[in-house]
């Protein structure tokens, strides 16, 4: 029989914080990190809201240990930091006493850097330069995670767009039920560049105010940036080193929608058929789930597609649910592992935080999120999406140990 | 973890696509990069769905399409895609225009330009709602799929998993890697790539889908035994023990290889490793390469596989790959070995 898959530690950056007690303590205290534009040098200045991790490039390196000079982009710095201390929550000092695997998730990786680069570029063939393209490509960011935390058994990139991350902990999973690594760092990064907020203002999906997700008038998403990892072990390795768990993984399930590049189908197909396929792989059925960190966007589309897919599924049971970009904004490639991180905080800690910014109940639907901080409620099974262009739909379940 | 190649379909810089010949006559370039032998692409994508597509989105849709008509299979339980660099047109076309008076309006180039468009492409197209995913990690993007496709099949033997391997070349693309001293400086015959003395590869180009199952049919090319990458090994002795435990671990050794198709590249900087093992590692056994004939891409061991497969299925070998004097007594072995900047390693072995 397969090896059960465990999680043993966490790390997340996000706008809500710079590790794990900081997002923390800003969702218990239900402060969103959105805000104006701070950091990024954009046209969209003032225009739109962002959910900004706010420390600059060499603040970043600072938080690495490494010098000013060093040439890292803004998304393999974010995921170094995640990385690291991921790593260090599973109390692991040296990735190479297990053989240990590196799956990262980002949608675009280097960008931020290609961006001053082609700029010059274009206007001469012979001008931009070259250290601001040679970590242009997604591998990048995942190698430089991997020479950081010392990973060398295993690494590969995953970019499924906004389901990238949650894919990347699947995988991860595999790996460990396969028998070819008893490790896995899983997670994903992504920073806010132009090349994003341009590509979103153009599908005219990207809210004025700040997102409000699940609400009959929300008028788009809010994008943010961040990076999270999660440490998945297999059963036989926690056992022999008498690891301390934070939760079992126990499903998750990978579906495409099969509709249209960007929008989601009316009758969520491809969200119903990732949830079912989760909640066969963990045994549940639907009732035993306490808790669904939903994908919830803030666009019409996704929020109709996933409310109706959820619907479905849950009948007139459907769980408490909440979506917390209105806390982190849309942390595309991170946004799986950021919200898987979010799962596992609620899971242990007890609690529900949730969805901001929400008034009106969508007229199409019967269900509404949780809106008041819930406390001291046991949550065995939490459910996570993670919906993305292309119809790559991918959600995973949580258990308590 | 075996699986069956049971199709494929693939355009690249040879007569690959729509044609029963096997390399007979190697298509010769003079030329910047390698460009592509496109199919009628009309007779895979409905024109409308067409006119909107990029390049690379084109000769993805159309070659997994050419490989599920090869393999007999109208829904795949799966459809996994590497690429290293995605669509280099759309993503340039985004970058042309980014900063101040940005008058970008037109969302197609921001949605083909994410990575996954490929795999959701071809879900779109054949409404297949099953598994689908995208790996883009350098040399290892077609390898990390092909792991992912024969996880699935050991899991469930009956499992059809279409995985393919794609990336384009654009002028700039060109530029760039020129500038860093990765591609030969100027145009260069692909025929004569091992004449040249000169740094750098040529660029190249190309699509491959593969149909992977856990079961032998009527199509079957060969067995792909495995698949398995090196990160930064830390010696030439690390890599030589890493391909002997990856052959041992599908209870071959050396000895039982036949064929060793390398991912020579014509830059001497990165072939000096190849032809040290060639000298010592690889001593007396057949040894080939195939880059001359696609040129080098992140995903070109794609190429290789269609190789591959195709020398086992046929049980000849072409000419224009042999490297040594020494030539096959028999094929049934094949390992494929490539590297990125010796960096990232890669191995398949496929079996008759």
């Amino acid at each position: 029989m397969a090896q059960r898959v465990y999680i043993t530690g966490i790390g997340i950056i996000t706008a809500l914080g710079n590790n794990t007690e900081e997002n923390l303590s800003s969702l218990m205290e239900e402060r969103s990190g959105i805000g104006e534009i701070t950091l990024i040098d954009t046209i969209h200045k003032g225009k739109f809201p962002l959910a900004e991790v706010k420390l600059t490039h060499e603040e970043l390196l600072d938080q690495v240990g490494l010098p000013h000079k060093s040439n890292l982009t803004r998304t393999a710095l974010l995921g170094m930091i995640a990385a690291q201390a991921a790593m260090h929550s599973a109390g692991i000092d040296n990735a190479k006493d297990s053989r240990t695997g590196l799956i990262s998730a980002t949608t675009v990786g280097g960008m931020d850097r290609s961006e001053l680069f082609y700029e010059k570029f274009l206007a001469d063939k012979s001008k931009g330069q070259l250290r601001d393209i040679v970590n242009h490509d997604c591998g990048d960011s995942t190698e430089r995670i991997a020479e950081f935390t010392g990973i060398r058994e295993f690494i590969t990139t995953i970019s499924t767009a906004c389901s990238s991350s949650l894919n990347a902990i699947a995988f991860g999973a595999q790996l460990i039920k396969a028998g070819l690594v008893d490790r896995v760092l899983a997670g994903g990064t992504d920073s806010v560049t132009k090349f994003t907020l341009n590509g979103f203002n153009t599908l005219m999906i990207l809210d004025k105010n700040k997102c409000r997700p699940f609400d009959d008038t929300r008028a788009g998403l809010t994008l943010g940036e961040g990076a999270a990892f999660v440490v998945l072990e297999s059963e036989e390795l926690v056992n022999r080193e008498k690891k301390n768990i934070l939760c079992e993984l126990t499903g998750y399930g990978n579906a495409n929608d099969a509709y249209h590049q960007t929008a989601s189908s009316p009758e969520g197909t491809g969200a119903y058929l990732a949830m079912q396929k989760a909640l066969e792989m963990s045994g549940q059925t639907p009732e035993r789930i306490d808790y669904i960190n939903v994908h919830g966007t803030g666009t019409s589309n996704n929020d109709l597609s996933e409310g109706i897919a959820i619907e479905r599924l849950f009948g007139e049971n459907v769980p408490a649910f909440s979506s917390t970009k209105s806390y982190t904004g849309h942390t595309l490639g991170a946004a799986g592992a950021v919200e898987t991180v979010i799962s596992i905080l609620s899971m242990t800690n007890n609690v529900i935080f949730p969805n901001l910014n929400f008034s009106t109940r969508m007229k199409e639907l019967k269900i509404t999120p949780v809106t008041q901080l819930k406390k001291e409620i046991n949550l065995r099974h939490v459910l996570t999406n993670s919906f993305g262009f292309g119809g790559n739909n991918s959600t995973l379940i949580i258990s308590k140990c | 973890m075996i699986s069956y190649i049971n199709g494929i379909g693939i355009i690249s810089p040879q007569k690959t696509a729509e044609t029963t010949d096997f390399l007979s006559e190697a298509v010769e370039y003079y030329a910047d990069f390698l460009g592509c032998v496109d199919p009628n692409f009309r007779t895979y994508i409905d024109p409308i769905a067409s006119r909107r597509m990029s390049r690379l989105i084109k000769m993805g849709v159309a070659s997994a399409k050419m490989c599920l008509a090869d393999g007999g299979c109208n829904m795949p339980d799966g459809i996994i895609t590497g690429t290293g660099l995605g669509s280099v047109e759309d993503t340039e076309k985004i970058l042309g225009n980014i900063g101040e008076g940005s008058q970008l309006t037109n969302p197609t180039p921001f949605i083909q330009s994410t990575y996954n468009t490929i795999s959701s492409q071809i879900a779109i197209m054949l409404k297949c709602n099953n598994y689908n995913s995208t790996y883009v990690h350098r040399i290892f993007s077609f390898e990390s799929g092909l792991q992912d496709a024969m996880m699935h099949i050991s899991e469930n033997h009956e499992n059809n998993i279409l995985v393919g391997g794609i990336d384009e070349m654009t002028q700039n693309h060109l530029s760039i890697i020129r500038r860093l001293g990765h591609w030969k400086m100027g145009p260069a015959n692909n025929l004569k790539l091992l004449d040249y003395s000169t740094p750098g590869a040529i660029a190249g180009q190309g699509s491959a889908y593969f149909l992977l199952s856990g079961q032998k049919t009527e199509t079957t090319y060969c067995k792909l035994m495995d698949v398995r990458t090196f990160y930064k090994p830390e010696s030439i002795e690390t890599i030589e023990s890493g391909i002997s435990k990856f052959l041992a671990d599908s209870d071959l050794a050396l000895e039982d290889i036949d064929l060793v198709i390398t991912g020579i590249n014509g830059d001497f900087k990165n072939d000096e490793q190849y032809y040290h093992l060639n000298r010592t590692f690889f001593n007396n056994l057949p040894l080939s390469y195939y880059k001359h004939l696609c040129g080098e891409y992140l995903t070109s061991s794609g190429f290789a596989l269609w190789l591959a497969a195709n020398i086992l299925k046929r049980q000849v070998v072409p000419p224009v790959i042999l490297l040594n004097e020494k030539s096959p007594k028999r094929l049934k072995n094949i390992l494929i070995y490539n590297h990125f900047r010796q960096i990232n390693h890669s191995v398949m072995v496929v079996s008759a």
